[in-house]
């Protein structure tokens, strides 16, 4: 029966990334010269999975290396070699190669035969113990599945080589020893695979079986003296016998009286045999490989850089817990439960079912509201998917840089929108390569400023109300302002004498054209600035903001939404209209009579909330309501909002209620308004607009 | 038709396992370590284990050996599938209780024969 493998590759492939990532970040906990069994085995366990995969889908090429990968973390792992930083180095680079091979097969692309040939040679050294003279000792050799897999499995693969015929068949001596049974083997089953070999005939010796009441029927008493006729080899006939060699004793002689001195107890495995018949797994791999090189050099490796780089991006599957189905699933049910009988309900409806009606539809209601949020809840995924890879880039570059740097990881389960894990990555790169180069000084340069020689690079993300936080905290040099200030005037971004606030002028780091580097360096400053970091966050529906001591460390600290769908909101009422406050920049709502608010000459107005004096914006006048009750109202609701780090007060009519809204955008349907972030359509059928609380803010302050 | 349990911690192999006997008609079920394995075949008998040796949490040895100890899995035949071909794995597999062995990379036509072998 033949069965398409293919269909197994895409969770192969899923499963060997999940595996190269685990087994990075082994490496990169591992102490030097340390033996941390645990640590090894879970690197090991990669290879070996990958390896056990890769040949089993057929692709060789990665089979081979993650042999070699294995070998010396076997090794590494019985403590037969020291863990060195160099052998770590290679292996890390081998996850890369690795990686870039997988991409490349997993996208029908050629492999980079080059750059792989590079990493193996680079393993192969290490294995080998710094010396190049076992260089070639190939991991192509047979020595590790191939001639077990034809000896052990395939009869049919031998049977076309057939190294010794017998003329008419073979006799056996066959004496299993007592436990022979105790390993699920059964001298039957072999009797049966021999009888299918050729005409079997068996005499059963049973003078050692005891008597009744001695006999213990777990063991194995009897042996036989077996004779099979026809044209059968002897690999044959020891491949049945193969997995009970060392529970028995077995003595084979061709009945053709071909030479076969003394009788042989196997206790060895058999000789491997010549590998060269046609379905050989070895003899694939040959095939395999001359294709792979021919066609290797048109892909360099950056183009498998960025292959990876894309994969990551438009992976379409998303891997869901399980237990996440299982809550929806179980939503579903009370939903359909309800639906049912509500629909009772329908059937034979009169006036005194209505408390019924109300009772389902309020539980239809809360099922709804429970359904979407567990759907939304497959949308979310652990942060550490995006962080994961970072450890790896700080021990690269710290490296590169000569700069001892430790990074440190919190909140890595705080689940976001997969949309977000996917559209963050590359701004978190960014900053974080700024943080290594720019911001973290020298060892030197660290100690003479009285601080330990190690930076610290502090990655952290948490949630604040609907929010996501992603904060970048280095203990560097910190942000010069005034450096900044000239780099700003020299360039032109502002006219001298412009009298900023600190926040004002790290602001300035997010123009376009700005880069405070003396000399821009390939590990940051590639071309993408600060300002296409910030467009690419607030893209997300999200802000990013810079706090910084000189001298003491930078902070930049980014602000998303948890979803980029589903907005909590709160409805409040202008006139006849609606809006919708993001519920989450809601700090709290007061009751207010016209008298509590403060009228300050050309800056309109404010409000006196526990000693401080907030901005306050009447919604009628910004939006130029007129309806409703007349424009200076006697009551109102002040609904304190809080955008990027200020406080406003916003004077609407009447708080409504809060509900989750579905955001659709404004711009896409209308244009962009300025303090409206999108709309949504309301029960009703009416469409309210849903404020921009950041921007309203922005407004109050000029 | 015989019953299977298919233990394998990475989920590819386990597809490819189950898939291949669920097409020849076998009934398996999966289990994703020693440990869970060890679970599921106390909670009815299988006719036959087909485990991976490398595993986290119980190795395919371990479980093999575990399983020995049950009385309903005295006598019921255990591969291991491994890449590990060194005969040390084997003697231990063997020792552990072990029926037989398949080494990794094998086909489904390879596990359908094995099996075969061992179910009749």
């Amino acid at each position: 029966m033949s069965i398409d493998m293919s269909q197994f590759h895409q969770v192969f492939f899923e499963e060997c990334f999940e595996g190269l990532e685990a087994m990075e970040s082994g490496l990169l906990t591992l102490d030097m010269g340390a033996i941390d069994s645990e640590i090894i085995n879970t690197i090991f366990r990669g290879a070996h999975s990958i390896k056990g995969g890769s040949g089993t889908f057929g692709f060789t090429i990665v089979a081979d290396y993650t042999h070699i990968m294995e070998t010396l973390l076997d090794e590494m792992r019985d403590g037969r070699r020291q863990v060195t930083q160099p052998a770590v180095d290679v292996l890390l680079g081998s996850v890369d190669c690795l990686r870039e091979m997988l991409t490349a097969i997993q996208n029908e692309r050629v492999v980079d035969d080059v750059s792989v040939a590079k990493h193996k040679t680079a393993l192969e050294i290490v294995l080998n113990g710094g010396s190049m003279e076992k260089e070639s000792v190939s991991p192509v050799e047979p020595e590790w599945a191939s001639v077990d897999a034809v000896v052990n499995i395939a009869p049919d693969i031998i049977e076309e080589k057939s190294v010794e015929l017998a003329e008419q068949g073979w006799k056996i001596a066959f004496c299993p020893y007592l436990d022979l049974l105790k390993t699920g083997n059964d001298p039957v089953r072999l009797f049966r695979e021999l009888n299918q070999l050729g005409e079997l005939t068996t005499i059963a010796n049973i003078q050692d079986v005891p008597g009744f009441y001695e006999i213990d029927p777990e063991e194995c008493n009897i042996s036989w003296d077996l004779k099979v006729s026809g044209d059968i080899s002897e690999d044959e006939i020891r491949e049945i016998f193969n997995w009970v060699e060392g529970d028995c004793e077995m003595d084979i002689q061709s009945l053709a009286k071909v030479v076969k001195p003394a009788p042989v107890i196997k206790k060895v495995d058999p000789e491997p045999s010549p590998v060269s018949t046609p379905n050989n797994p070895v003899q694939k791999l040959v095939e395999v490989k001359p294709k792979v090189v021919a066609e290797a050099k048109k892909a360099d490796a950056q183009d498998s850089v960025n292959e990876t780089a894309k994969t990551t991006v438009k992976a379409s599957s998303i891997r869901v817990d399980t237990d996440k189905i299982d809550t929806l699933i179980n939503m579903v049910g009370e939903v359909v439960i309800t639906q049912s009988m509500l629909g009772l309900v329908g059937e034979n409806f009169t006036m005194d079912k209505v408390g019924q009606l109300k009772r389902g539809l309020a539980q239809l209601e809360r099922h709804t509201r429970d359904l979407q949020q567990s759907v939304m809840n497959i949308r979310m995924l652990p942060i550490s998917f995006v962080f994961s890879r970072f450890p790896r880039l700080v021990h690269d570059i710290s490296n590169k840089l000569d700069k001892k740097i430790v990074l440190k990881l919190v909140g890595e389960n705080t689940e976001v929108d997969k949309a977000v894990v996917e559209l963050i990555n590359d701004p978190l790169v960014h900053l974080i390569r700024n943080s290594l180069d720019h911001g973290i000084e020298m060892p030197a340069d660290r100690v003479a400023a009285g601080k330990s020689e190690t930076g610290t690079i502090e990655l952290k993300a948490y949630h604040r109300g609907g929010h996501i936080v992603i904060e970048i905290i280095d203990d560097g040099r910190g942000l010069d302002k005034d450096k900044f200030l000239a780099k700003a005037v020299e360039k032109g971004l502002i006219e001298e004498n412009n009298l900023l606030t600190e926040k004002q002028i790290f602001e300035l780091i997010f123009m376009p054209g700005f880069s405070t580097a003396e000399q821009l360096t390939d590990i940051s400053g590639r071309g993408v600035g600060m300002d296409v970091v910030r467009r690419n966050i607030q893209s997300l529906g999200g802000n990013i903001e810079i706090i910084s001591e000189l001298g003491k460390g930078t902070t930049i600290a980014i602000h998303l939404p948890l979803t980029l769908a589903i907005l909590d909101g709160q409805s409040v009422a202008v006139g006849d209209e609606t809006y919708i406050v993001p519920l989450m920049s809601i700090i709290e709502s007061i009751n207010i009579t016209e008298r509590m608010l403060n009228k300050v000459a050309g800056k309109g107005e404010t409000f006196r909330l526990r000693n401080e004096y907030l901005p306050v914006i009447r919604m009628r006048g910004i939006f130029n309501v007129h309806s409703g009750n007349p424009t200076k109202p006697k009551e109102g609701v002040l609904v304190v909002v809080e955008g990027q780090g200020e406080l406003c007060c916003l004077l609407v009519d009447e708080l409504l209620g809060q509900q989750q809204v579905v955001i659709k955008s404004l711009e896409a349907n209308y244009r962009r308004v300025e303090g409206v972030s999108g709309a949504t359509i309301l029960g009703d059928g009416s469409v309210a607009l849903i404020l921009d609380v950041p921007g309203l803010v922005r407004f109050s302050i000029r | 038709m015989a019953s299977i349990l298919a233990v394998d911690d990475s989920a590819s192999m386990r597809k490819m396992v189950s898939f291949t006997l669920r097409a020849a008609g076998y009934e398996v079920e999966e289990a994703v370590d020693g440990v869970d394995a060890l679970e599921k075949a106390q909670a009815r008998k299988f006719d036959c284990v087909v485990t991976d040796v490398n595993m986290p949490n119980k190795d395919g040895i371990t479980l093999i050996r575990d399983l020995r100890a049950l009385p309903d899995y005295k006598f019921i035949p255990m591969l291991m599938l491994t890449t590990e071909s060194g005969i040390e794995k084997k003697q231990e597999g063997k020792a552990a209780g072990a029926t037989g062995w398949m080494v990794k990379p094998f086909n489904p036509d390879q596990l359908l024969k094995t099996l075969l072998k061992v179910l009749g």
